[in-house]
């Protein structure tokens, strides 16, 4: 719903703090809401926590099923008007 | 930028346009309502709804926490920067507001925002994260540093950890206004209500991205229970909306009526329950909250809890609500329940517009009549 | 009997100086900080005669004059600052009518209290830009305010310059038809800004474009003299600039999304604060509304200068009584790209 963004996690630093990057930005956000995060691990970021790990191989499921449906739809020959 | 492009193609969107159109049966409608104002908002920034066929029609719901947010508790944040800025109290020392930039524009009564009576003198702060309001608390001691909390159960547990942060620092100068509202109990509300004269008939729902990452996909099985509606929970990027879509599509068209998961990269059924315990020590439910559109409803909101009420401001301001009603013209109650699309309210574009929003909806850049006065109106105006 | 020599005057101290009122009051304080700051800098005959006016040879043609204030906080930010700022703002807007910037006027209100060494920063930098440019400040103002009553400095630019012949450039000549080019990455300047701001607290590398683009417009109007508009996109982005342009020429455009040039670390800033790049403020960077048959001849120029090394062609005109700026999204749909609403904010939801 609100505002949230998938980063990769830098830098586990004191207490729940860690250094996150997107895109080449770097920012310092809470570890406090999650658990077992280590670098290199992507989080969902929310005003300045992170939210839940990112399960990389669900993401891959998923961009898959995205491509196997739309390679359904031109097998069929449906073509939207785009 | 990782997880974020990859679920914007423009390539895949036309292989999935394509599928929806294939799946939907053009002998009947699909209204489908989503919930969460970060999906508003991504369908009229991506321009989905021209990808879909036209006998899909997506209905905005109220998952905006400043949209449904009352005027009457704009006004005790308002109420609370400027009195005691002016020292009316004596011995009170003069609060700093901390408030997300969503609120800072929402129009109160009198004319006023937080923005306005910054103009006037009131120190509103615009924060980021809970943690500034924190901050801003240890670095004036001699300051009464109260945060403006708004959300849903996204933003509820940042809230959380910053009251039991105060706690552990000992803080004397800091409190929270509380305004966390539920999602559940909005969704119940819309299903709810009474069929209005002329109103869709609400087929299934998109759930929400993010405030799923947090209570998990089980809240919503009631609805697919009880009132038989589907609900397919998606992630924030477009190319997630569709997917949903189309898996609405698919449940509708056989009988179906079941929560599934397109979020599986950040949603389980069970949720992030460190996250939810941390909201459970500190709040508790209200019996009763009021939610601009939809009324009182019960069990809707939460407040903190006593053994927190050191950080509570409403205890300690003494904050009494009183309700304002809408603007009579508004009609952004009808807009949230779906009711009314904002096309069909009488000052829409005209004497409500984002420049100067008479109700909610048009504040919130997600709200309903925002996201479609930003990027859709040009297509009234054209038909 | 003193011991101090005759004529001595104790010189301003700039390590640990600051601003009071003095300065600002037309006495010997005020004289002194002009002298030793001001005209050492700048140094130039005009600034040396020491007159509150400057007299000015024109060469011929009609004269354009522009003026800006400059307000940015944090006064220094990656990339610039607000001296360097003043000069470039100013220095574009003459170029952006198309034509050669000669002279700059700088006035400056300073907050009482404010530190020398910040203040001889600035103005080194204004000294430095100017010069890069080219272009002389010829005359100026002090005034300081009240502690409280100002935001360390507030700059006021004004610049003039001539028009070639056969040069019109205006905002209200976009034609159904035109092209509509950039000259390179959009939202540096902003996300600069905001990158130094507490609150919003992440690091980047990226740095303001603030930059003085008279010598470019200049290579743009040999190849093309017959520019329809040209238009620096500052506070409220692109978006808003393409707005403006369409409101005072009756026209409405179409950009291309995919086609928009953002450096991956603005869009990384931008999606982490919400906000879009098309508002985002630029300060080295151009928008160029063309005919149709001038477009490539102006980008292969655009890009084979230092300024404007990732022009592209973004879009097009076309005839629209409502004036809309559409686009069409990287994901197909199309949606307009509206006027800002108040501040740009960033925002939780």
């Amino acid at each position: 719903m609100c505002l949230a963004i998938p980063v990769r996690v830098v830098e586990l630093l004191v207490g729940d703090a860690a250094l996150v990057d997107v895109g080449g930005v770097r920012k310092q956000i809470s570890l406090a809401l999650v658990e077992d995060i280590a670098v290199g691990d992507y989080v969902i970021l929310h005003v300045g926590y992170a939210l839940q790990k990112l399960d990389a191989e669900e993401a891959e499921k998923t961009l898959a099923l995205f491509a196997e449906m739309g390679a359904d739809a031109i097998n069929a020959g449906e073509h939207p008007s785009a | 930028m990782k997880y974020i492009d990859e679920f914007r193609d423009g390539g895949v969107a036309s292989g999935l346009a394509g599928a929806i159109s294939r799946l939907a049966d053009p002998a009947r409608g699909y209204n489908i309502m989503e919930f969460c104002g970060g999906h508003t908002h991504a369908i009229a920034r991506y321009g989905i709804a021209d990808l879909l066929p036209p006998n899909i029609r997506l209905v905005h719901g109220p998952g905006c926490p400043v949209c449904v947010l009352p005027i009457g508790r704009i006004d005790s944040a308002i109420g609370l920067a400027l009195d005691l800025q002016r020292g009316a109290v004596a011995q009170r020392p003069s609060v700093i507001l901390a408030t997300y930039a969503d609120c800072l524009r929402v129009p109160a009564a009198a004319g006023l925002s937080l923005q306005k009576a910054k103009a006037r003198g009131a120190d509103v702060r615009m924060i980021y994260s809970s943690s500034d309001a924190l901050k801003l608390a240890q670095e004036n001691p001699q300051r009464q540093v109260v945060f403006f909390a708004i959300g849903f159960e996204t933003t509820t547990p940042p809230t959380a950890v910053a009251i039991l942060e105060a706690q552990r620092l000992g803080l004397s100068n800091f409190s929270v206004f509380c305004n966390h509202v539920l999602t559940p109990p909005a969704i119940a509300a819309i299903l709810d209500a009474p069929a209005a004269s002329g109103a869709v008939q609400l087929d299934g729902f998109i759930g929400p991205a993010h405030v799923s990452t947090v209570i998990g996909s089980r809240p919503y099985e009631p609805f697919a229970d009880r009132y038989r509606k589907p609900v397919v929970i998606a992630g924030f990027e477009p190319l997630d909306v569709m997917q949903a879509i189309l898996m609405l599509v698919r449940q509708l068209n056989q009988g179906r009526a079941e929560v599934e998961n397109e979020f599986t990269r950040a949603v389980t059924r069970e949720g992030n329950l460190k996250a939810q315990a941390l909201v459970a020590e500190v709040f508790e439910l209200r019996e009763r909250f009021e939610w601009r559109g939809l009324g009182v409803l019960p069990h809707s909101a939460l407040r903190i809890k006593p053994s927190y009420a050191a950080f509570d401001a409403e205890r300690r301001f003494g904050i009494a609500y009183k309700s304002v009603p809408d603007h009579k013209a508004c009609e952004c109650g009808a807009i949230l329940r779906g009711v009314k699309r904002p096309q069909e309210c009488k000052v829409f574009g005209s004497v409500c517009t984002p420049e100067n929003p008479i109700g909610s909806c048009m504040v919130s850049a997600e709200g309903a009549c925002a996201a479609h006065y930003t990027y859709g109106r040009f297509k009234d105006l054209a038909a | 009997m003193s011991t101090t020599r005759t004529g001595y005057i104790r010189p301003l101290d700039f390590k640990h100086g600051r601003v009071d009122m003095s300065h600002g009051s037309g006495g010997r304080a005020m004289a002194q900080l002009i002298e030793e700051l001001f005209l050492a800098a700048f140094d130039n005959a005009w600034l040396a005669a020491q007159n509150d006016s400057a007299c000015l040879a024109l060469p011929a043609g009609r004269m354009v004059m522009a003026t800006d204030s400059h307000v940015v906080s944090p006064l220094f930010f990656p990339g610039g600052d607000i001296g360097c700022l003043s000069v470039h703002g100013t220095v574009n807007d003459v170029a952006m009518a198309g034509a050669r910037p000669l002279y700059l006027s700088a006035s400056f209100i300073l907050e009482e209290g404010f530190p020398l060494q910040e203040l001889k920063r600035i103005v080194d930098s204004m000294a430095g830009a100017a010069r890069a440019a080219g272009v002389p400040i010829v005359t100026g103002d002090t005034k300081v305010v009240e502690r409280g009553k100002g935001d360390g400095v507030f700059i006021t630019t004004t610049g003039i310059g001539v028009v070639p012949e056969g040069v019109n450039i205006s905002g209200d000549r976009a034609r159904p038809g035109d092209r509509i080019l950039v000259s390179g990455m959009l939202g540096d300047h902003g996300v600069a800004v905001m990158a130094q701001r507490e609150n919003l607290g992440f690091a980047t590398s990226i740095q303001s474009d603030t930059a003085a683009l008279h010598g470019l417009v200049a290579a743009m109007i040999e190849v093309a003299p017959d520019i329809h508009v040209l238009r620096d996109p500052t506070r409220g982005g692109l978006a808003t600039t393409l707005n403006e342009i369409a409101r005072q020429s009756g026209a409405g455009m179409m950009i291309e999304e995919a086609k928009l040039p953002v450096r991956e670390e603005v869009a990384a800033a931008c999606e982490l604060l919400g906000l879009d790049p098309l508002y985002v403020a630029n300060e080295g960077k151009l928008v160029c509304i063309c005919a149709a048959e001038d477009a490539d001849r102006l980008l292969q120029v655009m890009r084979a200068h230092p300024l404007g090394g990732h022009a592209a062609l973004i879009g097009s005109v076309h005839a629209d009584p409502h004036h809309f700026v559409q686009m069409k999204t990287g994901f197909g749909g199309t949606r307009i790209v509206d006027w800002l609403t108040g501040e740009q904010l960033p925002r939780i939801c």
